[in-house]
């Protein structure tokens, strides 16, 4: 416990290459998901996330079976998934149940997958907690495109996929076509899902995914100051949490959830403060 | 002009064919190449923890259907929202969260939405609904403003006509695919309604206000329609 806070072992691991990897890793997926926070947050999409993410690891599973890169079923899993989740979902109460029906039988097919797989599964599946730490330079670069695809999507769509998630009835009247905007916001959640679940892992992907951007839209209104914040709260928790993690060898997603949680109940507590002055 | 008539008359399908959400079954309609189209919709309570400032709410109304980020004529939208915001009379809640604004100012700032692309036609579906009277007045006030001030043509889709009665030209009455067009002496008669209804109506004048008394349920339901533009 006392080498909870050793920062001499800290600023010592931090010269090791494969850490460097891995905060540069996680800086990028930090951004990814620092700027979809916020609408995943205004389109209540926090289920559709996790969703979306235990998928990869069935796509994960699905890959390891027929001897392809985990990654890449994962990437595949995440992205079929969110475009079924988009396409049956199309009305707004059924969202909810869709995703239930959907997670359920993934995961099932998951388990099933695993059972198939003749080899020890648990020493090339990293997907349900992460392998921050196995990045390399392969998969910075496979991150990177990504990111960038990512990134520039979404400033292409930028203006009507917030017109569509804050104001969708008169975004519609105005000739927005929010239909194919959900669709291909889900893809581009599904990509960074995908991401994150191979760095950060599938349980912990809501934490970045979704808690900053939580914290950020409590604190302000302002939509293009909370993607600012969001992606500053991500970074935070994530760069922080594997930081943290070095010297005492603790998992990093128990740091990157917990330093996550406290922004945002700060965050809470300054908007609370506010209201009330 | 007004368009009132009972529920499933058609009002909704109107606004939605003009709007191009809709296509016609029969018929046709003509609408000049560039007919600029505000619509202001019903009052519905946005999301109290939405992420969202009223002048957001009137930017996108601005150039929220257009592709990209927007950098490009940052200084021209700032200028335009700020009017359509002042035209209003919505500088002193602009800023603040638009999920916490009153109804009122809400539909304020929904005015300034559909203003500020300089509309030539204005759509308004029920836009009155759940306000209170004053508010209802104030709204009403506004859209009439625009009509004066600029000659925009206003088409209201409504099922109360009496908070705005004396800023009407003209009355579109629809009951299943009958209609009559007219000023509203012309359409709001006991004899004109009759034959729409095809069943004895009685309209009656009281204090300014028009009274419509029918069979049961046959005229006006307290049931407002709901536009479906999914």
């Amino acid at each position: 416990m006392d080498k909870l806070f050793d920062f001499d072992e800290t600023i010592e691991v931090l010269q090791y290459g494969f850490v460097r990897d891995a905060l540069i890793a996680a800086a990028i997926l930090g951004l990814l998901a620092g700027v979809l926070g916020p609408f995943i947050v205004s389109r209540n999409m926090a289920f559709s996330v996790h969703g979306t993410s235990e998928l990869a690891v069935t796509g994960g599973a699905a890959a390891l079976l027929v001897g392809v890169g985990v990654g890449y079923g994962a990437l595949a899993g995440s992205i079929i998934a969110a475009l079924v989740l988009g396409l049956l979902a199309r009305r707004g109460s059924e969202h909810d149940s869709v995703i239930g029906v959907v997670l359920a039988f993934g995961l099932g097919l998951g388990v099933l997958f695993l059972w198939m797989y003749p080899g020890r599964a648990s020493n090339k599946f990293g997907l349900l907690v992460g392998q921050i730490v196995g990045v390399d330079s392969a998969s910075i670069v496979l991150l990177s495109v990504c990111a960038v695809v990512v990134l520039g999507v979404l400033a292409f769509i930028y203006r009507p996929l917030m017109f569509a998630s804050v104001d969708p009835d008169v975004a519609k009247a105005r000739g927005v076509p929010t239909g194919p905007l959900s669709l291909i916001f889900a893809v581009l959640v599904g990509v960074a899902t995908a991401l994150g679940v191979q760095t950060v892992g599938a349980l912990l992907v809501l934490a970045l995914m979704v808690t900053p951007a939580a914290a950020a839209c409590r604190i302000t209104a302002n939509p293009l100051r909370a993607t600012i914040l969001s992606v500053v709260f991500a970074e935070v928790a994530v760069l922080g949490g594997i930081i943290l993690s070095l010297a005492p060898g603790v998992p990093v997603s128990a740091f990157v959830t917990a330093i996550s949680f406290l922004i945002y109940i700060a965050a809470r507590v300054v908007s609370r403060v506010r209201a009330a002055a | 002009m007004a368009v009132l008539g009972p529920n499933g008359s058609g009002k909704t399908s109107l606004l939605r064919v003009l709007l191009g959400l809709q296509k016609l079954t029969g018929g046709t309609m003509e609408t000049p190449e560039d007919l600029g189209i505000g619509y202001i919709p019903q009052q519905r309570a946005l999301d109290p923890t939405i992420t969202l400032r009223g002048r957001d709410l009137v930017s996108l109304g601005y150039d929220g259907h257009s592709w990209g980020f927007g950098l490009k004529g940052m200084r021209e939208r700032k200028q335009r929202v700020d009017t359509a915001i002042r035209s209003v009379g919505a500088e002193a809640f602009a800023n603040r969260p638009v999920g916490l604004l009153s109804g009122g100012e809400q539909q304020r700032l929904r005015v300034a939405q559909a203003l500020v692309c300089d509309p030539d036609v204005l759509l308004c579906d029920e836009p009155l609904l759940s306000l209170d009277l004053a508010h209802q007045q104030a709204v009403s006030q506004l859209i009439d403003k625009r009509r004066t001030e600029a000659g925009t043509s206003v088409l209201f889709v409504t099922h109360e006509i009496n908070p705005i009665l004396p800023l009407v030209d003209r009355v579109l009455y629809l009951v299943d695919g009958r209609f009559r067009i007219g000023t509203p002496d012309e359409v709001m008669t006991s004899e004109v309604l009759s034959e729409l209804y095809r069943t004895r109506i009685d309209v009656v004048r009281v204090r300014g206000q028009i009274i419509v008394v029918g069979a049961q349920g046959a005229v006006e339901s307290d049931q407002p329609h709901h536009l479906q533009v999914d």
